[in-house]
């Protein structure tokens, strides 16, 4: 004995019905779009703090299993520069938000070796913590396959060359990284 | 409670801070199989968002998480390439 089926008619679509169809549409869409696998980051200051959040959010990035590319510009170009442990300090000079061991007046953290004491002080802190050192988010980031890419223009107005940066480096300028951009959704300028 | 689970491969990343858990499993996971299953122990606690949403967004299958001697641990099973 076989049961009856409801004529199509009968089977009407509530609101809720609709709602969860094109839910469910949309997100088939989005899984197919190769935008949502793409992430660029546009990396521009080059004190130590700052260093931070493109190759955190980059190397995260990647492990999400998103193609991942850095365009370092202007300043940012002091994290992928080959003396970069060097070169990249913490600036305490107009920086309320720091947490200090006591309350300093711009005045004071204005005087000279504050920036190599503040750049010390983090560097200590991060140790202590088990934050991963710029070295370290760099080598992940290589081993993630994450494009890191140069500005052209800065190297050049910067006086630097290609040799003064870390392998793997490659080079570029504003509309390639512009050209990748435009198909990632994920676009980040720090 | 998790004695009985089969693991393929264990991470520690105990004492690791963000992104460090999630860029070890990443690591650990490509040398693994599909349906092969990775253990992820760590302390720093951005790991209870950010295992679940790695495992998310890889099409890794999260299926026990809980703690394990004063860590938590994530039994993650490699899902298909997507």
């Amino acid at each position: 004995m076989t049961m009856e089926l409801p004529a199509p008619e009968h089977v009407a679509l509530g609101e809720e019905d609709v709602r969860r169809i094109v839910r469910e549409e949309v997100q088939r869409a989005f899984s197919k779009d190769p935008a949502s696998r793409r992430a660029a980051i546009i990396a521009s200051k080059g004190t130590l703090d700052w260093a931070y959040p493109p190759l955190i959010l980059a190397t995260a990035a990647a492990a999400a299993g998103m193609q991942t590319a850095v365009f370092f510009t202007f300043y940012g170009l002091n994290i992928i520069h080959k003396d970069a442990a060097r070169k990249l300090k913490v600036d305490p000079v107009g920086n309320p938000a720091m947490p200090m061991p006591v309350p300093m007046p711009d005045l004071v953290t204005a005087m000279p070796g504050m920036v190599s004491l503040a750049s010390k002080m983090m560097k200590s802190r991060f140790a202590k913590h088990n934050v991963a050192s710029i070295a370290t988010l760099l080598d992940s980031a290589r081993e993630l396959d994450v494009r890191l890419i140069g500005c052209q223009m800065t190297i050049d107005v910067f006086g630097y060359s290609h040799d003064d940066f870390i392998d793997g480096v490659e080079f570029g300028g504003a509309a390639a990284f512009m050209s990748t951009a435009r198909r990632s959704h994920v676009t980040i300028f720090v | 409670m998790t004695d009985a689970i089969e693991t393929d491969e264990t991470v520690d990343a105990r004492n690791l801070m963000c992104p460090m858990p999630v860029l070890a499993a990443t690591k650990a996971m490509r040398l693994l199989e599909p349906g092969q299953v990775l253990k992820v122990l760590a302390t720093d606690k951005g790991a209870l968002s950010d295992i679940p949403a790695w495992a998310d967004d890889n099409g890794h299958d999260l299926f026990i998480s809980g703690t394990e001697e004063d860590a938590m641990v994530f039994y993650v099973r490699k899902g298909a390439d997507l």
